[in-house]
């Protein structure tokens, strides 16, 4: 199913360019976002379009999307081994 | 069965080559990437964390504007990279070249923005180890720190990927690298959408600190 023979694992050039103009798109988004005043939910809404941002980069201009699912699953240990690693940091600097 | 396969994966077969195992070892290789920049970012949670009004004092003095128009040349020549990249697989040859060329004027012209933004602060006297930065209050000291370490390293990788993205256009250009043997490059693009991935996390750490 994922072994399309024409189109191997590719995205049309629309594609791409449409993921460009959304990732420019939150781009200006984050940078608004900062001026406005959010107090505690500053840091969180940029880390949050920031993961975003990832997503499309990740699936779409890095091909995850149409990869073999031992792909995701690698990203995914990476991703919580480093979530692991700040969980722990933080448990043990907070308390 | 050994039939089936052979109609799927035709050229890949024959050249005994291995096109997902390559892909899968430059991940491994982007994994121990992302533990080098994610110990640093560590770092950098955990002083923003212990200091959160020096960093936002510190933050200010950084310049938005260069900070977010490298966002955008970075972005876009992500696009062009991938762009490259899709152009060979539907035997365009001469837009991959074109695109390929282009991700590497935008990777001169961030480092162009970068030479002038770093330059600026060192003529303000902020550098690692200045007289007027260690004048300054611990955090603040460590969020420059901080900010010449992880944005220098950062700026490193882009200097490697323009080696390695050179070497790519000499390969596609003498059709070393073809629309059925592409792998090299589809390769060297997962290197460089990494040195955007990481740029995405630093530009709203560094310079969105309001």
């Amino acid at each position: 199913m994922e072994h399309n023979n024409t189109e191997k694992h590719g995205s049309s050039y629309t594609t791409l360019i449409l993921v460009w103009i959304g990732l420019l798109a939150l781009t200006s988004i984050t940078v608004t976002v900062a001026g406005i005043s959010l107090g505690q939910y500053t840091l969180f809404v940029a880390l949050l379009i920031a993961a975003i941002k990832s997503g499309f980069v990740i699936n779409i201009f890095m091909h995850i999307k149409f990869e073999e699912p031992i792909f995701k699953v690698f990203i995914a240990v990476s991703g919580v081994t480093l979530i692991v690693i700040f969980f722990l940091t933080f448990a043990d600097y907070l308390f | 069965m050994a039939s089936n396969i052979e109609a799927i994966i035709p050229t890949e077969q024959q050249a005994h080559r291995d096109d997902v195992g390559a892909r899968m070892g430059m991940w491994l290789f982007l994994f121990t990437e992302i533990l080098l920049f994610g110990g640093m970012f560590l770092i950098y949670a955990v002083y923003r964390f212990k200091y959160p009004d020096q960093f936002h004092l510190a933050g200010m003095e950084l310049n938005t504007g260069i900070g977010t128009l490298n966002t955008i040349i970075l972005l876009t020549s992500s696009l062009t990279m991938a762009l490259s990249i899709a152009a060979i697989q539907k035997k365009n040859k001469a837009l991959s070249v074109i695109m390929l060329s282009s991700t590497l004027l935008f990777a001169f012209l961030f480092m162009v923005n970068k030479f002038f933004e770093w330059s600026a602060k060192i003529s303000h006297g902020i550098y690692p180890g200045s007289k007027e930065l260690l004048e300054k209050q611990n955090g603040e000291i460590l969020f420059f720190g901080l900010y010449y370490v992880m944005t220098g390293l950062h700026a490193l990788h882009i200097i490697i990927g323009v080696v390695i993205l050179t070497f790519m256009l000499v390969f596609l250009i003498r059709n070393k690298i073809t629309s059925d043997n592409y792998v090299k490059l589809e390769n060297s693009g997962l290197y460089w959408h990494l040195v955007d991935l990481i740029w995405i996390f630093l530009f709203p750490l560094f310079y969105l600190i309001q």
